[in-house]
């Protein structure tokens, strides 16, 4: 069991043309690798920018997931428009959240995110 | 033509009761815009409301016809929850005694409480009163009155206690609530089992009930005796007495309009409405409940010292006699008595106020004497009134009163009860010899002989026309009341068909009930009306003249022992109440118990501290560590993905 899921894993990489599941690991990497930053990154700033890689695995996967859709990419263009909202969303999201950084420098003259621990109990 | 008539008379009705109604939210509201603070408007308007109710009379005397409005309205729709206007002669006598006496009072207030802090008020609580009463004698359901019933019970609440600042006046109020209240208690039962078994709260929905045999057996008692204690309770009768002479912390006029003519009579009026609802078993029980209520307190009443405490026992013993003419079957005699007895209370009441105020309102009999020199128009209308309630021949009282006791002596010799049948015929002809006698001792003390306390006698005042013309109008009532409105108009109300007519006009169908039945052969058996006249002539004057010897010749150095024997009876009557109230207490303790231990402590406390517990704990989770904030929220994502994709 074991060693079959490690020989598909291998086989992912030995056969050739790119696959889905590529496109899914990558986007793993991007969505662990977002989310590590995230939880371990003291600086505000950092944060927000792990927060960005996971949102771009999602994107990734919304593009993969149309790309290798049965009936063909061409029936429909909802793939890219799934990408262009996330976009957008992420767009205001930085947007709101650098002010709300920009806010805390203001008032605590940092953007460590451990010593903006006042609201707790 | 009919129609016209008819729209007439409903136009009358309506503004019997929507007059008082629009010139309380006037006085309320616009008091400091009126002449007077709106005393005079109050008081023309309920002269109007008078003029309204006599046509009223004279329309229905003209139609010579039992009813002369029955209209209903659906109250709230898709139920059987109606409301409705019955106008017949029950209410039609109601109507112009309420009006009358509710115009008299408000003239005679106008005087009485001049300069009281809160005069607009006393006149705002006056109007609502005479609305809700209005109301009441309206109604034609059982909701309806239920609701009207309350309201008075609340103005009487608030005008005993009128001058609240002192200690007696408010405890008064509150008592009288209470008690009432306790009695309203079977009027709430009476009500659901009416709704259980008829499906409607409308009186002609009850009485077609009963003549079809839905409202029988045991529900038919329950409904009964639930209807008589709310009427004991309002009514003040034995053992639910307890709160009327207290009651006379009010302001006096107050006593003369509420406890004396028209609210206290309510539970005399519900138990001749519903008269039909009531099997010989509960009439019986009305009947010693009455009878036992009037020897008491008329026993009660020699000793008082109170001039209005004099005239609540009195009150109440005259309650007993209507409690007593209902149960023995001549409710028509009764009703008769609650007209008669209005006038002349009401009367009483008044001149009871005018002296007391005359006096620099000293109320003690003690103190009085000899007033009559300074007093004579009080006087004078105070002994009229004083002969009538006495039942002294060819006064009003004196005809009302035979009618009664001639029912009770047709009752008992009508063989329908076996052992203590003569105990109502002794008892009602004690009450009238005891009448006699307080009433006199009263009066003696009051307005004869020799002043007992010279500051009071030198600045007595005689009773100025806002207080003399009520004073004149009702005097003259209880003197001829009896003899003219007997003969042409309650006579009518005397013969057994009226009964029957009362129904059929309600329901068109004709009803035979055992207890009309019954009535009808009281009625038929009036041979023993010379014994009583000859009787309760004979007693009167035994009582006037034991009094007198008392009271105005002096004789009396033993009386104060024979009195005090009185005052045991007044300890002993309060026990009844005292230990119901103490078995209450119990209860209410054991209550307390369950309420302390289990409620309080495990419920109520064990629930908060589990949750103080919990959120104290709980809140250690809140780091203020935005990291951690992330870390949870992702755990709870992966948590959920877990739970929902299994």
């Amino acid at each position: 069991m074991e060693f079959n899921k490690l020989s598909s894993l291998v086989s992912l990489f030995t056969e050739p043309g790119t696959q889905l599941e590529h496109y899914l690991f990558i986007s793993g990497i991007l969505f662990t690798l977002g989310l590590i930053n995230c939880l371990l990154r003291n600086n505000a700033v950092g944060i927000l920018i792990g927060i960005e890689l996971i949102l771009n695995s999602a994107i990734l996967n919304f593009m993969a997931f149309w790309h290798f859709l049965p009936q063909g990419s061409d029936a429909s263009p909802s793939g890219p428009l799934a990408a262009i909202f996330i976009i957008v969303l992420v767009a205001c999201e930085s947007a709101v959240a650098l002010a709300m950084l920009l806010n805390l420098n203001f008032k605590s003259g940092t953007i460590e995110v451990d010593r903006a621990n006042k609201m707790k109990n | 033509m009919n129609y016209i008539t008819d729209d007439l008379n409903l136009n009358l009705v309506l503004s019997i009761f929507f007059l008082p109604a629009c010139t309380l939210l006037i006085l309320a509201f616009f008091k400091q815009y009126l002449f007077r603070r709106g005393d005079v408007l109050a008081t023309i308007i309920m002269g109007f409301c008078l003029f309204f109710a006599c046509q009223l009379l004279l329309n229905l005397l003209d139609t010579k016809s039992w009813t002369l409005v029955n209209q209903s309205f659906n109250w709230i729709k898709n139920t059987n929850l109606q409301g409705g206007i019955l106008v017949d002669r029950l209410t039609c006598i109601m109507l112009v005694i309420i009006t009358l006496v509710s115009f008299l009072v408000h003239l005679f207030s106008t005087k009485y409480m001049s300069g009281d802090i809160r005069y607009n008020r006393y006149f705002c609580y006056l109007l609502l009163f005479t609305t809700s009463m209005v109301g009441l004698v309206l109604a034609n359901n059982l909701l309806f009155l239920f609701i009207f019933w309350e309201l008075v019970g609340i103005c009487s609440y608030l005008l005993i206690g009128h001058w609240y600042e002192k200690t007696s006046a408010y405890k008064a109020a509150i008592k009288a609530f209470i008690v009432t209240k306790i009695g309203d208690l079977g009027m709430i039962i009476s009500l659901l089992i009416c709704w259980q078994a008829v499906g409607s709260l409308q009186f002609v929905d009850i009485f077609t009930a009963l003549q079809s045999d839905v409202l029988s057996g045991t529900t038919r008692t329950i409904f009964g005796l639930g209807l008589f204690f709310a009427a004991l309770g309002k009514s003040a009768q034995f053992p639910l007495h307890v709160w009327l002479p207290d009651a006379m912390e009010g302001p006096t006029p107050v006593s003369a309009l509420i406890h004396a003519a028209t609210m206290v009579a309510a539970g005399v009026y519900l138990l001749a409405r519903l008269f039909l609802v009531f099997d010989n078993e509960t009439l019986l029980y009305v009947a010693y409940v009455g009878v036992i209520t009037a020897i008491f307190a008329a026993c009660l009443a020699t000793v008082q010292t109170d001039i209005k405490r004099v005239l609540a026992y009195s009150t109440i013993s005259q309650l007993g006699l209507m409690f007593l003419g209902i149960g023995v079957g001549v409710y028509s005699a009764s009703i008769f008595h609650l007209g008669t007895h209005a006038f002349f209370k009401a009367g009483l009441f008044l001149g009871a106020g005018a002296l007391i105020y005359g006096a620099q309102h000293e109320q003690s009999i003690l103190k009085f004497g000899g007033l009559r020199r300074k007093m004579p128009k009080i006087a004078v209308c105070y002994l009229l009134c004083t002969l009538a309630l006495v039942g002294f021949p060819l006064f009003s009282g004196f005809w009302s009163k035979e009618a009664i006791l001639t029912g009770v002596l047709n009752f008992s010799s009508n063989g329908r009860l076996e052992d203590n049948s003569n105990f109502l015929v002794l008892a009602s002809f004690a009450t009238v010899f005891l009448t006699a006698f307080y009433m006199f001792r009263q009066f003696f003390l009051t307005f004869t002989g020799t002043p007992r306390d010279q500051e009071i006698y030198e600045n007595a005042k005689d009773a100025n026309w806002q207080m003399f013309v009520p004073l004149v109008v009702l005097s003259v009532l209880a003197l001829v009341a009896g003899g003219v409105i007997d003969s042409s108009w309650f006579r009518n109300f005397y013969p057994q068909i009226s009964l029957e007519q009362q129904i059929q006009s309600l329901t068109g169908i004709a009803l035979e009930l055992d207890n009309l039945v019954y009535t009808q052969g009281l009625l038929q058996a009036e041979s023993s009306q010379q014994l009583v006249t000859v009787w309760s002539i004979a007693l009167v004057f035994g009582g006037i003249i034991a009094s007198s010897i008392f009271f105005y010749f002096n004789y009396g150095s033993n009386l104060n022992r024979f009195s005090a024997i009185f005052i045991y009876f007044d300890k002993l009557a309060k026990t009844v109440p005292n230990l119901l109230a103490s078995g209450v207490n119990c209860f209410a303790k054991l209550i307390t118990v369950f309420d302390n231990l289990i409620l309080d402590k495990i419920i109520t406390q064990g629930t908060t501290s589990f949750l103080n517990f919990g959120g104290s704990k709980l809140s250690l989770i809140q780091s203020g560590n935005v990291r951690n904030y992330f870390l949870f929220s992702i755990i709870g994502i992966i948590v959920l993905t877990i739970l929902l994709t299994n």
